[in-house]
């Protein structure tokens, strides 16, 4: 009794700091792999950390226009993202979490984030930052029915809208449920790019171009608030990797709470973060940014994927 | 019959508040304060003894149905029936009421002098006792009779402010619509009346079994397009852009949130009660109106830059999501699956009190808004959350709330929709799983849409620096305008936190309905958490609340306490690329919403018109000014409403043809017609 108060304990606040820990090293290692293939050295894959350790300590500039809303979003951004990530199945699936983890409040948790960039971006009454705001809420308001459905489908394979629930079901790649997985994910695939810009959607690593989404709505921010924002936005981008990788690819989670299976759990998604990483580096190296008209097709296609993707269960 | 008669006491007391508060601010029109405080302070007891009153009969049980005196018109009666149902919507009337009311007593003040505040008193309690009565009454001719009240007063309401053209348009127009509407009710009556014999609920329900099927299509019919309108369906919503935006505030905010659900309490007393059983496809159909309100309200909505124009489309949006709620209920209904049903209606009811909610503060607070600013154009707008600070704060919950972010209310009853339709989804036939997907599609749609609308009415409005001289002048409203929207933004959150526990409830208001008797439930309460079907789906409000506070406490305070070594926080102005910043640079309404407009052009046929004025007209090369209007082509307008106006001119002006003046041809015709009755009678 006392041992599994212990490790339930220890699991959830693993499962707590995992994100926010790991998500620098995700971001490094994105940035270290793209830079191999543009023929760079690159720095190293720890770069983000020390970022964010530098930002921390500086100074901070806060323009005379900006409101409460502008004080407090870094805040409120960040915490979205550690909630969100406290919620999602990362190394165990065994975790009984009925509070937070249905996909809608995911999905709206993260709306709540998307919600107060988007205000903290129009309030310094910047150019950039209110273009940077509309852009993104029109990003994000047309990948919404993609991502509501991706999820759906899976849910409606393993009969919960509970994540963990969904990542305990190995159903998902035999028989008929197969092409169902596949389409569903494809679609996913394509809202993990939308919704933590990344190419072709926003460019992660510009400033001051016409095109750029995310860094235009942050531009103002400066010291701890900046800190704080380049962390929730590499937060976000580890919990749609971990969505992706434990959703569609339940292997090797902890089934149950013992050391040995969440040390196994770990190693396991640590792999699965490394091979996404490579996958987004590659696809960053080798495709140009769209034409934001363009890019409500490639939502759309999400969304309709999805739609095939649930006809096919029965 | 103590136990009948007290209650029957209570309602007439309520009801009787509004009355004496409507006539007593008639008598006193000639003192505006005391006509004001008058008629808000009787609105305000009235209702609260109606809250009492709910509360008595919900907690009691009680189904109380009463008949004053024995008349000697043999259809009409005075009769009421109020079961949980109805007082459910009675509790949703006297809370919006009982806020907008404390609102008025500041509100109304800009009023003085200007128009006559008894009118408004008067208008306005006899506007709440009509909606009261449409929900209790249990007789068609009385319901008619409320109907009315209920339509007139708020014409008169919606004209209120006839200085303006605009408003008197409007309110034209409303008066036209709601009348089309009312017409098609009337049909729906008499149709029921034809094969029951009666105007009385009960007897219809008790004998629903002698309308043909046929009849009971056309009765349906008649209802959507009747009640539809009134609750702003589209393709019937022509009118409330228009007529809510004209009122003053608190009768908005009374409009949008409870006046259009008398629609839906009429759809589903007539639908689940009197005429049960239905055909597949009225659910069917429901389920497609719902989605194409829910997903263009709040397309028309991303477009508007009037404030209170943008409240109403949402106000169609929300329509739309109510009615997927009960669209499913009524499919799952007919398919024989009721404990499926029982969610969605459930789900709808709880969508039905958080809209009330949430749109009453939304057209509070821009209420307020348009108090200190004159204007309703959200591009004179900006920088208000410095000037305004409590209302930013009430419109920032009420965004939060209407954008279904947790923990506020709007999130859990759009939760229940969602599952319910996913039931839907995992558990029908391929035909209405297709229906059920585009249901649950556009309402993912319009949840993304609608986040992106209020960043828009939020950010033009509240935020970055002032972009006309009047916003600088602006004060924060006066104490009573801000209890009225505190009080129901406290209740948005509040409602949110307690969701599950009031889930349960509604539940037993719609079991209360016969065709939910003995359903077993999908909806269990496990702690603080909502579970749908042995955990297909939970969510606990509370606890996400604990726990979401609970980190942002933790994330402050490794930041204040443990990183931070007294780094300076400095004041600069915004970078500005070397220019002076002006208004002009930051984004506007349109532009925000611009990139969704041109994505969604195929639907939305925007247009713009340029003018350019030059300074030598001959030559044409040096322009002066350029204008450039973005604008919507009205398709409604274009392709429904101006197509049917040309026929029925057309008629009327054939028929006019016959009407020669010369008294022989009038006699001629009244032969004519003689022969061809006595022809028929002979015939059959």
């Amino acid at each position: 009794m006392e041992i599994t108060m212990i490790t339930n304990i220890i699991t959830w606040i693993l499962q707590l700091i995992f994100v926010p820990i790991m998500a620098p090293l995700c971001v490094g290692i994105t940035r270290k792999l793209k830079a191999k293939f543009q023929n760079r050295k690159g720095a190293s894959i720890f770069q983000p950390y020390q970022d964010l350790q530098k930002l921390f300590g500086k100074d901070e500039i806060i323009s005379k226009d900006a409101s409460w809303i502008f004080r407090c979003a870094p805040y409120i951004v960040f915490t979205v993202t550690i909630v969100v990530g406290a919620s999602i199945p990362l190394f165990a699936s065994s975790i009984n979490n009925t509070i937070t983890s249905d996909l809608l409040v995911i999905v709206y948790t993260l709306a709540i984030g998307t919600f107060f960039l988007a205000l903290a971006g129009i309030d310094t009454g910047s150019a950039f930052g209110g273009f940077g705001s509309s852009r993104e809420m029109t990003m994000s308001a047309l990948a919404e029915g993609g991502f509501i459905f991706s999820l759906l489908t899976m849910a409606l394979i393993s009969n919960s809208t509970n994540l963990f629930m969904i990542s305990q079901n190995s159903l998902l790649l035999q028989g008929h449920f197969f092409l169902s997985t596949a389409l569903a994910f494809c679609g996913f695939f394509i809202i993990v790019l939308a919704e933590t810009a990344r190419f072709p959607f926003d460019n992660p690593s510009t400033h001051l171009e016409l095109t750029m989404i995310h860094e235009a709505m942050i531009l103002e921010y400066s010291g701890k608030k900046l800190a704080l924002m380049e962390w929730a936005s590499a937060n976000k981008l580890l919990i749609f990797i971990a969505i992706a990788s434990n959703l569609f690819f339940p292997f090797g989670l902890a089934q149950d709470l013992s050391a040995s299976a969440i040390i196994l759990g770990i190693i396991v998604f640590t792999i699965k973060i490394g091979i996404f990483c490579l996958v987004i580096a590659i696809l960053e190296s080798s495709i140009a940014k769209f034409r934001f008209f363009r890019l409500p097709d490639l939502l759309i296609i999400a969304f309709i994927l999805n739609v095939i993707a649930i006809i096919l269960i029965y | 019959m103590m136990s009948t008669i007290i209650p029957q006491i209570i309602f007439f007391t309520v009801l009787s508040f509004f009355v004496i508060g409507g006539i007593g601010s008639l008598l006193f029109r000639k003192n505006d304060v005391l006509a004001n405080r008058w008629s808000s302070f009787f609105a305000i007891f009235g209702s609260v003894i109606g809250l009492f009153f709910v509360a008595l009969i919900i907690i009691n049980g009680y189904d109380i149905s009463f008949s004053l005196g024995t008349l000697v018109l043999p259809l009409f009666s005075v009769s009421f029936h109020i079961d949980k149902l109805s007082a459910f919507f009675i509790f949703i009337i006297s809370l919006i009421s009982l806020f907008c009311s404390v609102y008025a007593i500041g509100y109304v003040k800009h009023f003085y002098e200007k128009y006559n505040i008894g009118f408004l008193g008067f208008f306005y309690n006899m506007f709440i006792l009509g909606m009261l009565l449409v929900v209790s009454s249990s007789n068609w001719l009385l319901f008619l009779i409320a109907w009315e009240v209920m339509s007139i007063t708020s014409y008169f309401l919606v004209i209120y402010d006839r200085q303006d053209p605009q408003n008197v348009k409007a309110g034209f127009l409303y008066l036209i619509m709601t009348h089309v509407g009312t017409a098609f009710i009337v049909l729906a009556a008499l149709l029921l009346y034809k094969f029951t014999d009666s105007f009385d609920f009960r007897v219809i329900q008790a004998n629903s079994s002698l309308i043909p099927l046929s009849i009971k299509n056309i009765i349906f019919i008649f209802a959507i397009i009747g009640f539809g309108t009134k609750s702003g369906i589209i393709p019937f919503h022509i009118w409330l852009p228009d007529a809510h935006p004209a009122a003053p505030s608190h009768v908005s905010a009374l409009m949008s949130g409870v006046m259009i659900k008398t629609g839906i309490y009429m759809m589903i007393r007539i639908f689940l009660y009197m005429i049960w059983p239905v055909p597949v496809w009225w659910g069917l159909a429901l389920l497609i109106l719902g989605s194409i309100s829910s997903l263009m309200g709040v397309l028309y909505a991303l477009t508007e830059h009037d404030i209170k124009r943008l409240l109403a489309y949402h106000s169609i949006e929300n329509i739309g999501i109510i009615l997927l709620g009960l669209g499913g209920a009524l499919t799952f209904l007919s398919l024989n699956m009721p404990t499926p049903a029982l969610l969605s209606l459930t789900a709808a009811l709880f969508h039905t009190l958080n809209h009330a909610t949430f749109k009453s503060l939304l057209f509070l607070s821009a209420g307020s808004i348009i108090n200190q600013t004159h204007t309703r154009n959200m591009e004179e707008y900006g920088g208000l959350i410095k000037y305004m600070p409590y209302t930013a704060l009430f419109f920032l919950v009420g965004s939060m709330a209407i954008s279904a972010l947790p923990p506020f209310n709007g999130f859990f009853s759009e939760w229940l929709t969602f599952q319910s339709l996913f039931q839907g989804i995992a558990l029908l036939p391929l035909y209405e799983k297709l229906i059920f997907i585009l249901a649950a599609g556009s309402l993912a749609f319009t949840g993304g849409l609608a986040l992106a609308c209020f960043v828009k009415a939020f950010g033009a409005t509240f935020l970055a620096r002032p972009r006309s001289a009047e916003i600088s002048h602006a004060k924060e409203s006066s104490f009573s305008l801000q209890v009225g929207m505190g009080g129901i933004a406290l209740l948005c959150l509040l409602i949110g936190l307690y969701s599950g526990h009031i889930a349960i409830f509604l539940e037993n208001i719609v079991k209360d309905l016969e065709v939910f008797k003995n359903t077993t439930s999908f909806m269990s309460v496990s702690g603080q958490s909502i579970v749908v079907e042995k955990g297909f789906g939970s969510v606990s409000s509370l606890l996400f609340f604990v726990f979401f506070v609970l980190v942002i406490a933790l994330v402050i305070g490794v930041i204040k306490f443990v990183i931070n070594r007294n780094q300076k926080i400095e004041t600069g102005s915004t970078w500005d690329c070397g220019t002076d910043l002006a208004p002009r640079m930051e984004i506007t309404a349109t532009g925000f919403s611009r990139s969704i407009i041109m994505i969604f052009r195929g639907i939305l046929r925007p247009s713009i018109q340029h003018d350019i004025e030059y300074h030598d007209a001959q030559s044409r090369y040096l322009p002066k000014s350029r204008t450039i209007i973005f604008g919507l082509h009205d398709v409604y307008q274009s392709y429904f409403y101006q197509p049917l106006y040309k026929m029925i001119n057309a008629i009327s002006s054939q028929t006019k043809k016959i009407q020669s003046g010369n008294t022989n041809a009038y006699i001629l015709y009244i032969f004519i017609a003689l022969i061809i009755s006595l022809l028929f009678v002979l015939w059959r």
